[in-house]
């Protein structure tokens, strides 16, 4: 089916509904629950988990096949929402039109950096990226303020031209008139389900984007991509030309941030510079190794797990804590908090670089590894996935 | 010409700033071939020594001081600091006021474990993975470093003054025979500057004329030899890093008065001084000084006025646009060696 064979279309499916069933995964503790604190946030953190599922794809593609460590993704995603944002002022609220400039802007920027950047390989690239992308966030702070309207950020004004809309028209992204933000409800046993129009467009958007990866990973382009990381030299002594090939793979994900960017600022129309600043970069370089560079599901994994306990651990605060640990006597009690506490809350960046530490210790494969460790563990002699853990090395 | 001399002084606190953690850097990647992202945050950790200092330095006892009272008609109670109890009044604000030199014997103890326990601890397990791997486990690291200062300290700013005779600034103009109010230069950043090169030439002396120096030098350029030749070149390549963490950490005390350290101070510095250490040369000790002197000169030029009405942001982007033109022309940087890092 769809070009894929049949274990592919089985790998596809099983995405497919779990993408769909979110709202029901992501609330198993009915609102009024003690536990309800562990559920997932939904809507608004699993659009987000789907957009830098996305955003991790697309990374993916180059740091998985082609082993280029990049630092500058988050540019991509900067250009994408401001180019999203500039098509809601100027043309529709539609987020269609938005989505597709951010698209095209954003691959032009990355075939401009990459076609540069790519020149080099190994450690020097990762720097190269890393100095356009801080160039770009400077340069939107300062010189571009007219178009990215600096450190306020790129706003949805009631007075904007919006040409195809007319005067007067609401200021909400919407996809044909449907709302970004609305959202239909249904009761039942006590929970509320919420089946939010965002989040299915989001998720509509990650199931095609993850589609056209699986295509990309089984296609001869793939393999060619993956000839690159394994040895370029060898690459190029048997007649091919490794650079366009690398140089399609970084514009390709970057066209993934860019669209990843746009979607971010279709769900929530602005756009600041702050998306550009290095960080950003580096927190898609964390959701790809957590959840395994090189396969296919390890990104959203990685992006989804991120997302999540992001969300847990900066809600539990020492009055949680406090909660939890009530039985305990009072020293203990006082002691324990004080040390959940430092991972808690504010602290939920600590935790973070330690997860990806560990990660990076003692799982270079990243959770699909894991899984794969645990499988062969418990001796289940099923055939060897093809999308299991590969080894992350740079382009040499 | 006062603007020109005014501009490249300017350049120099910034630029010994760079130097100073390209050379650790350098030192690092020259001797262990690591890659090293948690630099940042041990300059970061050695500005926050001293602040530590500070804070230690500002213990005070409380006494009640029967013969005042506050509008309340209650016994005022007095802070004195344990060092003016101990070292009397006079001593003990002189140790309080120049906290941030003497935070330098207090951070070079501290710097020097920290280097050591890195390496043994960490950076040991990495030497036979690919440098991606050792790029992401020393990101994650300066994650970690950054956030447990955040915990104890917070996230604002925390001003760390200089010596009451350094603060303030004096007219350098009037020196080289300008007019006066020309050329108005902080004694701190002089103070800075001349720091830096002392620190820069120890390290070089240190290299060069000592049998530990040659050593490492030797280890630098065939590692597999030396270690044949029956020398433990693991071991004093441990204590490179120590030192390298040191510079760094070094580099961090003394700017602190210049900018009040914060948590992401070491992220701000890592970017650009890995861009330093790119367009030296990767692995060039010499380059690493030279091509931080001039990219923290050049973005002071790039920031006057004039310069800024021709082409306007370009102060903003100046490092990043030498760096990838230097990438692209000289791919080994100024005065990168040939086979270090090659493609």
């Amino acid at each position: 089916m769809l070009g894929l064979n049949n274990k592919d279309t089985k790998f596809l499916i099983i995405v497919i509904l779990l993408t769909l069933s979110t709202p029901f995964v992501m609330q198993p503790f009915s609102e009024s629950s003690a536990m309800a604190q562990f559920n997932g946030g939904y809507p608004d953190l699993m659009q987000r988990v789907a957009i830098f599922g996305i955003f991790a794809i697309g990374f993916n593609i180059l740091f998985g096949l082609t082993g280029y460590l990049s630092f500058g993704h988050a540019a991509f995603l900067g250009v994408g929402s401001y180019s999203a944002v500039w098509m809601f002022k100027l043309l529709s609220m539609n987020i269609i039109p938005g989505i597709i400039l951010a698209v095209i802007m954003s691959g032009l920027f990355a075939l401009m950096i990459g076609y540069i950047s790519l020149r080099r390989s190994g450690i020097y690239f990762s720097i190269l990226t890393l100095a356009f992308a801080q160039m770009s966030y400077n340069l939107a702070y300062s010189v571009l303020t007219p178009i990215t309207n600096g450190e306020t950020g790129l706003q949805i004004r009631p007075n904007d031209l919006r040409i195809l809309d007319g005067e007067g028209s609401s200021t909400y992204t919407n996809l044909f008139g449907l709302q970004m933000s609305s959202s239909a409800k249904w009761e039942v046993w006590g929970h509320l389900f919420t089946f939010n129009v965002g989040f299915y467009v989001c998720a509509f958007i990650a199931i095609c984007s993850f589609y056209l990866s699986l295509r990309i990973f089984r296609s001869p382009f793939g393999l060619m991509l993956r000839a690159v990381k394994s040895n370029q030299n060898r690459m190029s002594y048997t007649g091919l030309n490794p650079r366009p090939y690398t140089l399609a793979a970084f514009v390709i994900s970057g066209m993934y941030a860019g669209l990843a960017g746009g979607l971010l600022a279709s769900m929530d129309p602005l756009a600041g510079a702050e998306r550009m600043q290095w960080t950003v970069g580096g927190e898609v370089v964390v959701m790809t190794i957590l959840g395994g560079a090189g396969t296919l599901l390890g990104p959203v994994l990685g992006a989804g797990a991120i997302k999540y306990l992001e969300n847990i651990f900066s809600k539990i605060n020492e009055n949680v804590l406090h909660g939890w640990f009530d039985f305990l006597p009072d020293g203990l009690e006082n002691l324990l908090v004080w040390v959940f506490a430092r991972f808690t809350g504010d602290g939920w960046h600590l935790t973070l670089g330690l997860l990806f530490m560990m990660v990076v210790i003692f799982l270079p494969g990243g959770l699909m590894e894991g899984a794969e460790r645990i499988r062969n563990r418990f001796g289940s002699k099923g055939d060897i996935d093809e999308t299991g853990a590969s080894t992350t090395k740079p382009a040499e | 010409m006062d603007q020109i001399i005014l501009q490249l002084l300017n350049g120099l606190d910034k630029g010994s700033a760079y130097a100073l953690i390209a050379l650790g850097l350098t030192l690092i990647f020259g001797t262990l071939g690591v890659v090293n992202f948690a630099h940042g945050a041990l300059f970061m950790i050695g500005a926050f020594c001293s602040v530590t200092l500070q804070k230690i330095l500002m213990i005070s006892q409380i006494t009640i001081d029967e013969s005042k009272t506050d509008f309340l008609g209650n016994a005022l109670k007095v802070k004195t600091p344990y060092v003016e109890v101990w070292f009397g009044e006079a001593t003990g604000q002189a140790i309080i006021d120049w906290s941030v030199p003497l935070a330098i014997l207090f951070a070079i103890p501290i710097m020097l474990f920290i280097g050591w326990a890195m390496e043994r601890g960490l950076i040991k397990h990495f030497y036979n993975r690919p440098h991606a791997d050792q790029i992401l486990v020393t990101f994650g690291l300066a994650i970690v470093l950054q956030e447990v200062i955040k915990q104890f300290y917070g996230a604002n700013p925390i001003p760390t003054p200089a010596p009451d005779v350094f603060k303030g600034s004096f007219d350098f103009g009037t020196m080289l025979g300008f007019e006066a109010n020309k050329i108005i230069y902080p004694f701190w950043r002089i103070v800075y500057f001349v720091f830096s090169v002392i620190i820069i030439s120890g390290v070089f002396s240190f290299l060069r004329f000592t049998t530990f120096g040659m050593v490492v030098r030797a280890g630098m350029v065939d590692r597999e030899t030396v270690g044949l030749l029956g020398i433990n070149i693991d071991k004093r390549f441990t204590i490179m890093f120590g030192v390298a963490a040191a510079v760094a950490g070094l580099a961090g005390v003394m700017y602190t008065p210049i900018n009040s350290p914060n948590y992401h101070m070491g992220m701000d510095f890592l970017v650009l001084s890995f861009v330093v250490v790119v367009v030296g040369g990767m692995g060039s000790l010499p380059g690493a000084i030279l091509a931080g002197f001039m990219l923290g000169i050049l973005e002071s030029f790039a920031s006057m006025n004039e310069i800024k009405s021709i082409l306007p942001g370009i102060d903003q982007i100046i490092i990043y646009l030498v760096a990838i033109i230097i990438l692209l022309t000289r791919p080994r940087g100024l005065m990168g060696k040939k086979g270090v890092m090659e493609d």
